[in-house]
């Protein structure tokens, strides 16, 4: 509740935000995440910079590709029609964010900058290849979503860079869906599944998978993917690649007390075909 | 125009402050000069202190002192419930640890500066050096021979061992039975989580040596006893103001290091010092409810007579004795083992031990809700036992009606109940014998769902005084109240009791109105500050009604006799001859000649024409002390569905069929219900403390502690019956705590039911989906 001593600063530009950021400084966009964990102590950054005035940080695009601006609210991005279109996925996990609280107030960029494996969009962005772009006082760099999310709480950012945008390839001929299993505490995801398919008549001509919330990252999963590709989705497709998806995810496993590495391993498979049903329903 | 009163479902009058934020509570009151107080926490759960340097502390800007434990000048805090002939011991509960920690959180030093920020600073900046050592959580584990000892006066780690109980008899019952089924059950550690946390500010006089204490409390009274006993100063010297108090369950009963060190401090500094606790701090320091290790074993006949139920309990303390603690798992929780059931033989032997874990004390129900849940719990084992519908096994059972007095094995005496009406009425809403059917229908089809029947009664409106002493309680539990009506008919009712959230200003001036015939926005009940109110004991025990109620209801109808006289006197009739409704008196036959009451009062107060022998004024007080406990009663159901690929249950109905007596306010009472229910559930499905084996508490906000939400409920159905109690003068019984009784064991066992074809009998609470899903691959393996 009472957070360490550190200066405020409030960029109105990204040069002006690039040039302010110090070492010991964190940039401060919704705050949804930053905020809780200075005020319990766990870090205790020197400065901030607030980006939240940005405007050029903040809206979403639909030429051909979808982007969206840092600063963009996950109520933004939920209530979106371009996204609802491009990349249902997308829409639906940033709809399930928290609370309708912390959705008007947490940003896209923020949220994938602190990187927490069990939070809803990084799930998506990694199934469906978005593309991460990235300014620094070097200039600007892209990675894509598998990429950027290294491990736990730890991406590809280097100090002092700042995320501008994510973009999406256009998904608007897939059937896309993001499942939460719901930690019945935070709400965080105790697994959530993003499938995204091309589909044939009855065929799954292509499928992208990603589980979060029960590894330490978002994670893609090819298993899972190759057992769906080419199928019908009948039954023993899907009890092949839920099987699949628990080895994709393996070496990943994350955990709590409450809710094991094992069990959310198990959900894992649960809910890659609950989210195949989403999809296709 | 009078609002019309008992029985009706006004809206509470508490409620614009409170969601407006218009609301003033011990955070809000701002003091000038004021200094902030942060306190040094221990990180161990068990270590010893080798040394403290404040020096780089003390050096920080803004900051004005840095205290330890050697250098505070206070009793200890005293432990307020001493339990007879349970060699109890009362381990030293120093404001500040002294030489030793016994939990996370145990206080360390206290540092005052000028500001909050500054203060917390320079308490992360004071250097402790501890030697750690080996820590138990588990109070089974804290008893047995060679765990770490926390007191050294306390050998074993046994602070009592409470079994007033005839072992023979019970022995002898339990060797005649056809069946005895047992079960180890754990009552999990949980954190009362009030939506305010604790807060203290003190300031003192010098000049006229007063301490005011504002402070988050349930009872001010006592607060300012245990103040006034701990630092020395006379009672009549301590103020204390609970002003608005955003909950409690029972978590702000006990005086806390907290509030005695603010009070010092303001002493010894001649400043006013404030403390506001953070939400981390509350699940870390605050005391928590429950945990015990229950060994269960009931005694039936193959045809479903219930014969005996016996425990040993284990029950929790944490590292130090609270307030009321030892009062909890045994006067609070031994005599209710038989419930509402024709049970003869109890016997219990409830062991109360030390550990590494923070302090315990009352949590609404307090040792109520674990009686009830293992009550319960082996009721449904019985029943499967012998091949016995559960419900139709508690038929078999109840307690058959009665209306004044009811004495049972476990040495109460009920006071009255119709559990077999609040039952069947129940079974009825549920539509039980159909959901059997349906029941069976779904399991053909692969679903689980499962129907849990809880019977219950409980003692509340705590209670006879002559008990109290009895059972070691250092206290009286009667309740005090002065209804004081100024001269233009207005009402102010002045009350020791103390409500934090349960809507009692707008109950109790419904009975006052109800009464006296004031009208209901007329009347104000003042409660809260220990200068402006006459003596109680605070409100817990769900009896702020029962016996709050009672002193009111006495009190009007002191001012009513006195009305009636006066009235008489000024219309010159004879006093037989006056007539009473809705707030007027008049003479019978004459009924255009009239007083009203407001007329009467002002009467009263110029007393410019009073009848022989008759005092001026319109005020009563009434000191009322109830001659028994209250038992309200009812039947609680559920219905839930298992989704046996990943364990989580869904909670689809929920029926309560409630017995509190005549409801004054039913808005307020199916509010009460809601809310304990959902607080029973989430015991049930949810909420539970985590320690590592170093008791380091890994729930320590709720991220990981986990909530109930409203999502997780269906609508409840809600039923009642009314049963007066034969003693109380307008018949209530309370009812704040029965939804969190009753719920528990009511959901737990509806999803054991679902369970049952999966071959799954036990699962400790929380019954979290992870814990259901790994039973069901036990049970399938």
């Amino acid at each position: 509740m009472w957070p360490n001593k550190f200066e405020y600063t409030r960029a109105g530009s990204v040069d002006e935000a690039l040039g302010a950021i110090s070492d010991e400084g964190k940039f401060l966009a919704g705050g949804h995440s930053l905020l809780p964990v200075m005020k319990l102590r766990l870090d205790a950054p020197e400065q901030l910079v607030d980006i939240g005035g940005i405007d050029s940080l903040r809206g979403i695009s639909a030429n051909g590709e979808l982007s969206i601006g840092a600063t963009t609210t996950h109520a933004e991005i939920a209530a979106s029609a371009d996204v609802q279109a491009m990349c249902a996925g997308l829409a639906s996990a940033c709809g399930q964010v928290g609370d309708q609280a912390v959705r008007n107030f947490g940003t896209i960029g923020g949220n994938i900058a602190h990187a927490d494996p069990a939070s809803d969009p990084p799930t998506v962005l990694v199934a469906c290849g978005a593309t991460v772009h990235i300014q620094g006082a070097g200039g600007a760099r892209s990675v894509g979503a598998e990429d950027f999310f290294v491990d736990l709480f730890e991406t590809a950012l280097d100090d002092g860079e700042l995320i501008t945008s994510v973009s999406l390839p256009n998904c608007s001929d897939c059937q896309c869906a993001y499942v939460k299993f719901p930690h019945p505490a935070s709400r965080y995801a105790i697994v959530g599944v993003a499938v995204c398919l091309k589909m044939d008549g009855d065929t799954c001509a292509s499928a992208d998978v990603a589980v979060g919330g029960a590894t330490v990252k978002a994670v893609k999963c090819a298993g899972a993917e190759a057992a769906l590709a080419g199928s019908t989705l009948d039954d023993a497709a899907l009890s092949a690649a839920a099987e699949a998806v628990k080895a994709d995810i393996g070496d990943w496993l994350a955990g709590d007390i409450a809710y094991p590495e094992a069990y959310r391993q198990q959900m894992a498979g649960v809910f890659l075909k609950r989210a195949v049903a989403a999809a296709t329903g | 125009m009078s609002t019309r009163i008992f029985g009706s479902g006004i809206k509470r009058r508490e409620d614009p402050r409170l969601i407006t934020g218009e609301a003033r509570y011990t955070d809000d009151i701002k003091l000038p000069g004021v200094l902030h107080m942060a306190v040094v926490r221990s990180p161990y759960a068990h270590a010893n202190i080798v040394s403290i340097d404040s020096s780089a502390a003390e050096a920080m800007d803004g900051v004005v002192a840095v205290y330890t434990g050697e250098d505070l000048d206070l009793a200890g805090l005293p432990t307020a419930w001493l339990i007879p002939d349970s060699d109890l011991k009362t381990p030293e509960h120093p404001a500040l640890a002294k030489g030793k920690v016994r939990y996370v959180g145990d206080g360390v030093a206290m540092v005052l500066a000028d500001d909050r920020y500054r203060a917390q600073d320079a308490a992360d900046a004071v250097v402790v050096e501890y030697e750690e050592l080996p820590a138990v959580i588990d109070p089974e584990a804290a008893a047995q021979a060679g765990a770490p000892l926390i007191h050294d006066d306390v050998e074993g780690n046994i602070a009592f061992t409470w079994a007033p109980f005839d072992k023979e008899a019970s022995d002898e019952a339990f060797a005649k039975a056809d069946v005895v089924v047992s079960e180890r059950i754990l009552q999990q550690r949980l954190l009362p989580t009030a939506m305010e946390p604790r807060a203290a500010m003190a300031q003192f006089n010098a000049a006229t040596q007063e301490l005011t204490l504002w402070c988050t409390s349930q009872n001010p009274h006592i607060h300012r006893f245990i103040i006034s006993a701990v630092t020395g100063l006379n009672e009549n010297r301590v103020r204390v103001i609970a002003p608005e108090v955003g909950g409690g369950f029972g978590s702000k009963i006990p005086c806390y290091p907290d509030e005695a060190l603010v009070s010092w401090a303001a002493m010894k500094l001649g400043v006013p010092v404030k403390w506001t606790e953070t939400r981390s701090e509350n699940y870390l320091i605050t005391i928590h409810g429950r945990d015990h290790v229950q060994h269960v074993e009931m005694a039936a006949s193959k045809d479903g007579k219930l014969l005996g139920v016996r425990a040993t309990v284990y029950a929790g303390m944490g590292g130090y004795l609270s307030t009321a603690a030892p009062g909890i798992p045994t006067i609070l929780h031994g005599l209710l083992y038989v419930g509402p059931y024709t049970i003869d033989s109890v016997y219990c032997k409830s062991i109360g031990v030390m550990t590494n874990g923070t302090p315990t004390d009352a949590y609404r129900g307090a040792g109520r809700p674990e009686a009830t849940f293992l009550l319960e719990r082996m009721v449904d084992n019985v029943a499967r036992e012998i091949g016995m519908d559960p419900a139709e096994l508690r038929r078999r059972n109840l307690i058959p009606a009665f209306e004044d007095g009811y004495d049972v094995a476990a040495g109460l005496t009920y006071d009255s109940g119709d559990y077999p009406a609040a039952f069947e009425k129940a079974l009825d809403m549920a539509g039980y014998d159909d959901f059997r059917q349906a029941q069976a229908d779904a399991r053909s089809r692969g679903r689980y769902l499962g129907i849990g029947v809880t019977a219950y009664t409980e003692m509340c409106g705590l209670g006879p005084s002559q008990v109290a002493g009895a059972v070691g309680f250092q206290g009286g539990l009667w309740e005090s109240a002065t209804v004081r009506v100024t001269p233009t008919g207005k009402v102010q009712a002045l009350i020791g009791a103390s409500p934090h959230g349960q809507g009692s200003e707008t109950t109790l001036a419904q009975i006052i109105s109800e009464e006296l015939g004031f009208p209901v926005e007329d009347i104000e009940v003042v409660h809260g500050d220990t200068t402006e109110t006459p003596m109680g004991w605070g409100t817990y025990g769900s009896r702020t009604t029962p016996v709050t109620g009672a002193a009111l209801a006495h009190a009007s109808r002191k001012l009513k006799d006195k009305a009636r006289v006066l009235a008489a006197h000024l219309m010159e009739a004879n006093v037989d001859d006056i007539e009473y409704a809705d707030g007027s008196f008049s003479v019978k036959g004459s009924p255009d000649q009239a007083q009203s009451i407001q007329d009467v009062a002002l009467m009263a107060h110029l007393a410019w024409n009073m009848p022989e022998g008759m005092d001026p004024g319109f005020e009563e007080s009434q000191f009322y002390d109830p001659p028994n406990f209250v038992y309200p009663f009812g039947t609680h159901i559920a219905i839930v569905e298992v989704d046996a690929e990943t364990g989580e249950i869904e909670l689809q109905r929920y029926i309560a069929v409630d017995d509190c007596g005549p409801q004054i306010n039913p808005e307020i009472v199916a509010g009460q219900i809601h809310g304990g229910v959902v607080q029973g559930v989430a015991q049930a499905l949810c909420e539970g403390v985590i320690y590592d084996d170093n008791g380091q508490l890994l729930t320590g906000t709720m991220q990981d502690y986990c909530m109930p939400k409203a999502d997780m409920f269906p609508n409840f159905e809600l039923g009642e019956t009314v049963t007066p109690s034969p003693h109380h003068p307008i018949g209530v019984k309370g009812v704040g705590e029965t939804g969190t009784i009753a719920s528990t064991p009511t959901v737990y066992n509806a999803v054991l039911d679902a369970l049952a074809p999966l071959g799954v009998d036990q699962i400790d609470m929380p019954l979290t989906s992870a814990k259901v899903w790994g039973a069901i691959q036990a049970a399938r393996s």
